[in-house]
């Protein structure tokens, strides 16, 4: 038979040959109480240690990402308030020279590859079924998969401050520093291989981003209609599934260089210390608009609920979203200014590194307009959502100057960068996500943050951060260097100094009065029903917390706002929550086609399994085998590694992988 | 300004001045920029404001006609002002990129963990010399500097003359500065480099061409033999200890692991920039150099009392 | 009144159909990420190439008495491959079993070959940086190799076994697309490493 043939329900859990590989999706509504009783009892995480370790749900999964992120964040923040001790005034000693290297090098792993790209992991993985109307992510065991490694590489990296041998080289570690010669200790080889491994989570998550994104949407839900977000997530990941195999790369021949005499980066045998430069801004500049693209794309659906109406130049700022990455290749190599490269180049990378601005210049205009047409609700989110397009300006302008060559030779490594990326990782990334906690809180915990504390939390945040960090542009201008344990009394930095210390206290109060209202209002928030702000999608209009199904029904799209369509009434058609496929005929979700979102295909959702978990330790094993030279312990990891593999992707029945009995064709014939 | 011995916000010599109208262009319009964006966020947040009802009810959601014309405004502006920056950028580029094809002094700079050598060419080889952490030039001269790498990355800045080049071990990289006006300039490593990062700056002494001339001949002097029994036991002691690392010319000392000493009283800091240079501060860094600064390549000497003195006696006349 | 539209599609296959499923998304996804992998390995070549002085390739005439062969039989297994899944797609079981099977000989042959090729090597991965990434990026795709040959035995005795029909095969779609990804990820290693030094890149 052909399968374009229809196929009629089958009833039983293995269908019949008949209706094996097509059918009819049963519609039904979303309140039938039998169809609710069989999905819960379908998608619910079984109990006990065993469904912990072996879930596979994305809420699950969300969550878990976010506090690991959120206790980075947290950890991050103590490294830094120690620095800022010592550099309160000239010449203290509150720490040694390798002690402050190796908190400024750790702050910056733990920011830049533990918190900030998490935490908006954790934000999509959430939310993307929700917002795209699906069941789960494309690939649940993949998903379990990332945040395992992540949660492994996490604990494999911070292994090493917490010895004593943490990452003294900064965050990019640049050769040769980073290697033996000069960096004999275990350090770097911990800060390597765990960035190496880290890697796999980053890659293994961005793929699974991409293909939900492109196929597990609710019909109707064309390109044209995906929240900012969506779009921000997936031009993010798109770049990380391409780029991130450079820093690998990079780690892993450094790693080579410093335990078997390789020379990838040794002058004397050939090698380059550019090239570790070239391979790591590859990465490292694309990532820096990984770790802020879906941050500016909370603050693009976040802004408009509180405005109450529509994004304003949805088309033009999904468009500079993707335009931003697309130049973002381009810039790298405006992180090497100073490193004596031929005049062409550099004009071509300043050229590239000034448009670069003109699609965040769309963002920023939609922004204003859109609160400009809107009529502002004003809650926690909504403040820290409005801010951050002035803190986003600000490190945008300073980003741009730097972008100038001859300028940028004055200002590049010293504080005015301090500066610039703390604006925009802290600005474009610790503002929105903020927000997009107060906004999104009731839906993953149905309860709402406290908004009065909310308030506290965010002005002293607010006013603790620039406090801290507006300081910092004038000490770049003074010419203070980067990355120095401390300075001179006669430099011109004292006092500036006391004031960025004094601030980044306040600041960090307000971040401590975030954590303080995450954690009471967990508990004891007000209760807040399905849709506390009358928001314009999906998510909204299910329950808070959501069922483990999410949805009952398929839902239908209409439009790019599927909960205001009444209040706007611009189209003749309504998008359907209350009706739709039931797909209860076992785990099922559904894929559509890419562009327009037509119903494709029934996908059978696997169940939870200790796979992913096994997959995780075994590889984590691995590594720890490399680390110490324990040969034997790394060949035990590397099987395990196989025999987890081959367990996952045994084809299974119950995926329709394979036929149900075996094939008379192939098997006999 | 010029209390601020690393800022670039004034200048002193040609390079750094031909790049500072555009940095005060882009300083001003990012300013600008920031306060219209906060203006035009004030007019927006004190529109008509809602509220969540006691209902839970937030107000009906409207769409709002007419955004798409004052965003293309918005990004037209931000464009052209963008085009003129990238427009001056490759005009100040120009300005400042080409090397001097004739320059009047050429110096090799090498940057090791954490100190400078400067090593002075010329035709004739008794014509050459080197010396540390701080480097003469004549004001107006054009200077050619060529960039080493000894061990790992290193930047060489000195705000006030010229913006940073990096010091990359395996390839030179060239630079040029030129003092407008006499004086003492700061430098500073710009690229992090392990421990003591933070002391590896240097001196730039910008001064007249006479007095640059007499600064060159005496650097070109070997060390004066010791003229008191005291000298003579510190030469003993620095051919005997301090020759593992550091030359003075004309003894017995020639390796080049550290800093040469020939001419170290003519200098006015220590350890990179780190301690003015006079008797008590060069006794406390040989005494204690991993106090001073933690790390250091220079290892503590354990000198009696009167060792020490007798090396300083001697030290004191390398001027 | 604005009228309410669900989507009710008449018929919807059921997991993956043919080559169809949303596996086959997952299966470029990674491949789009080794292939990029792969860029780095030799976007280190090149920039090594230019930036070092003339001589940096060791052999500037590599021998091509194994390399050559050796590849001419990598893309025959890709070919092999290709047939044998024609073989489950058309329900004919001897072509599928022989088409997977000759593939996973030839690739198995094809790594031994290079083995031997590393052998014949008279310089060691720490000789000079192009030694250590001529032998990391052959090494990397010989990982990839036997990745590839797990895939294909795995293959085999699951088409043994009768798992696969012509309308569910996804799995050995998947698996044959990713062994014509390392044969043709192959030819762009061995154009670097053996062809270019004959045009004078490096040498």
């Amino acid at each position: 038979m052909s399968p374009a043939d229809i196929a009629l329900p089958g009833e039983g859990p293995v269908p019949d040959t008949e209706t094996r590989l097509a059918r009819r999706p049963r519609i039904a509504q979303a309140d039938d109480p039998a169809l609710l009783r069989k999905l819960e009892k379908t998608w619910e995480t079984k109990p006990g240690l065993y469904g912990w370790l072996a879930t596979v749900d994305h809420k699950e999964i969300g969550k878990r990402y976010i506090v690991t992120a959120f206790v980075m964040l947290a950890v991050g923040g103590l490294e830094a308030a120690l620095m800022r001790l010592q550099l309160a005034g000239p010449n203290r000693h509150l720490l040694t020279p390798e002690q402050y290297n190796e908190l400024f090098s750790t702050h910056g792993m733990t920011m830049i590859f533990l918190y900030a790209l998490p935490v908006l992991s954790g934000f999509s993985n959430y939310f993307f079924p929700l917002w795209l109307g699906a069941r789960d992510m494309a690939f649940p065991r993949m998903n379990a998969l990332s945040y395992w490694i992540y949660l492994l590489a996490a604990a494999f990296l911070y292994a090493g401050p917490l010895t004593g041998a943490g990452p003294n080289d900064g965050w990019f570690n640049y050769v040769p520093y980073a290697e033996r010669a000069y960096n004999p200790g275990i350090n770097q080889d911990i800060y390597s291989l765990g960035l190496v491994f880290l890697g796999i989570s980053t890659s293994v998550g961005a793929a699974n981003f991409l293909v939900t994104a492109a196929k597990c949407r609710a019909p109707g839900m064309s390109i044209n209609r995906l929240p900012i977000m969506v779009w921000g997530t997936v031009t993010a990941n798109a770049a990380n599934l391409v780029v991130v195999p450079a820093v690998s790369l990079a780690f892993f021949l450094l790693w080579l260089d410093r335990n078997f005499g390789t020379s990838f980066f040794d002058v004397a045998g050939g090698g380059q210390p550019l090239l570790w430069q070239h391979l790591f801004w590859l990465f490292g500049h694309p990532w820096v608009y990984a770790i802020v693209l879906p941050a500016m794309g909370m603050v693009s659906d976040g802004l408009p609920t509180f405005s109450r109406t529509p994004l304003a130049a949805y088309t033009l700022v999904a468009l500079s979203t993707v335009a931003t990455m697309l130049i973002g290749f381009g810039v790298w190599v405006h992180h090497m200014f100073a490193t004596g490269l031929p005049g062409l180049g550099l004009a071509f990378f300043s050229g590239a590194s000034i448009i670069i601005t003109i699609p965040s210049a769309v963002a920023v205009f939609a922004w204003l307009a859109t609160i400009w047409l809107g009529r502002p609700v004003y809650t926690t989110a909504f403040l820290f959502f409005a801010s951050m397009i002035l803190l986003f300006v600000i490190g945008g302008v300073s980003g741009f100057m730097t972008a100038s060559v001859p300028v940028d030779w004055q200002l590049t490594d010293t504080y005015f960068i301090v500066a610039h990326i703390h604006y925009v990782l802290i600005g474009i990334n610790v503002f929105p996500v903020c927000g997009a906690t107060y906004m999104w809180f009731p839906k993953i915990t149905g309860r709402l943050m406290d908004e009065r504390l909310g308030r506290w939390n965010f002005w002293i945040m607010f006013i603790g951060f620039n406090i801290a960090f507006l300081p910092m542009h004038l000490l770049g201008l003074f010419g203070m260097p980067r990355r120095v344990y401390t300075y001179g009394a006669g430099m011109g930095f004292s006092t500036l100094n006391l004031i960025v210390t004094l601030g980044s206290y306040l600041f960090a109060i307000g971040v401590a009065l975030f954590f303080w209202n995450v954690f009471k209002s967990w508990r004891h928030g007000e209760k807040a029903g399905p849709d506390p702000w009358q928001g314009p999608t999906l998510e909204w209009a299910i329950p808070s917390p959501p069922p483990p199904y999410n949805f009952a029904v398929i839902p239908t799209v209409a439009s790019r706002h599927p909960l205001w369509e009444d209040d706007l009434g611009e189209d003749e058609h309504r998008s359907s929550i209350e009706e739709g496929m039931a797909l209860d005929q076992g785990k099922e979700a559904l894929a559509v086609s890419i562009l327009d979102a037509e119903p494709e295909r029934i996908l059978k959702m696997p169940e939870d399994t200790l796979a992913p978990f096994s997959l995780a330790v075994a590889a984590a094993v691995l590594f720890v085998g490399l680390l110490l030279h324990l040969w034997w312990l790394a060949g035990l990891g590397a099987v395990g590694t196989v025999l987890a593999l081959a367990a996952w992707n045994w084809p299974r029945r119950k995926l329709l992988e394979r036929e149900p009995a075996p094939h008379e064709g192939i098997g006999h014939g | 300004m010029s209390r601020i011995p690393l800022g670039y916000l004034d200048s002193a010599g040609a390079r750094a001045a031909a790049t500072l109208p555009l940095t005060w262009f882009l300083l001003l319009v990012s300013i600008a920029v920031c306060l219209a964006i906060t203006y035009l966020l004030w007019r927006a947040l004190r529109g008509p404001a809602g509220t969540i009802g006691a209902d839970g009810k937030a107000p009906a959601v409207r769409r709002g006609e007419g955004a798409a014309r004052p965003i293309l405004v918005g990004v037209a502006i931000s464009s052209v002002i963008l085009l003129i920056a990238l427009g001056w950028t490759m005009v100040a580029l120009a300005q400042v990129a080409p090397m001097p094809r004739r320059p009047e002094i050429e110096i090799d700079v090498t940057a090791h963990q954490w100190w400078w050598q400067a090593d002075y060419g010329a035709s004739e080889p008794d014509q050459t010399f080197s010396t540390a952490n701080e480097i003469h030039v004549p004001v107006g001269a054009k200077v050619l500097l060529r960039l080493h790498g000894a061990d790992v990355i290193h930047s060489f800045w000195v705000p006030k003359l010229t913006g940073k080049t990096d010091m990359i071990p395996g390839q030179v990289n060239l630079t040029w500065l030129q003092a407008d006006k006499p004086g003492v300039y700061r430098g500073q490593c710009q690229e992090y480099c392990g421990l003591q990062h933070a002391h590896m700056a240097f001196e730039v002494v910008a001064e007249p061409p006479a007095q640059y001339a007499a600064w060159r001949r005496a650097q070109l002097q070997t060390a004066p033999p010791p003229a008191t029994p005291a000298q003579a036991e510190g030469l003993a002691l620095v051919e005997y200890r301090c020759a593992v690392c550091h030359t003075v010319r004309g003894t017995t000392a020639g390796s080049n692991v550290g800093p040469d000493l020939t001419h170290v009283m003519s200098r006015r800091m220590l350890a990179a920039g780190t301690l003015p240079n006079n008797r008590a501060m060069l006794a406390g860094w040989i005494e204690d150099p991993q106090g001073v600064k933690p790390g250091t390549l220079m290892p503590a000497q354990q000198l009696s009392g009167p060792q020490l003195q007798a090396l300083l006696a001697y030290l004191e006349t390398l001027k | 009144m604005a009228e309410r539209i669900v989507s009710r599609p008449d018929s919807l296959q059921i997991g993956p159909v043919r080559g169809r499923g949303i596996g086959w998304n997952g299966m470029v996804m990674l491949i789009a990420s080794e292939a990029a992998l792969f860029g780095y390995l030799l976007f280190s070549y090149y920039f090594l190439a230019v930036s070092n002085p003339a001589g940096w390739v060791i052999e500037s005439r590599p021998s091509l008495t194994l390399a050559l062969p050796n590849t001419l039989l990598l893309l025959a297994s890709s070919v092999a491959a290709w047939w044998g899944d024609d073989g489950v797609r058309k329900d004919r079981p001897g072509q599928a079993l022989g088409g997977l099977g000759l593939a996973f000989v030839m690739g198995l042959a094809f790594a031994v070959v290079q083995v031997f090729e590393w052998k014949a090597k008279t310089f060691g991965p720490d000789a000079s940086s192009y030694a250590s990434l001529y032998f990391l990026t052959t090494g990397f795709h010989m990982a990839h190799v036997v990745v590839g040959l797990v895939i294909l035995a795995s293959l085999w005795l699951w088409v043994g076994r009768g798992f696969f029909s012509p309308l569910r095969s996804l799995p050995v779609s998947n698996g044959v697309v990713y062994w014509h990804f390392v044969d043709a990820v192959w030819l762009a290693v061995f154009a670097t490493y053996y062809l270019t030094p004959y045009l004078g890149l490096g040498r």
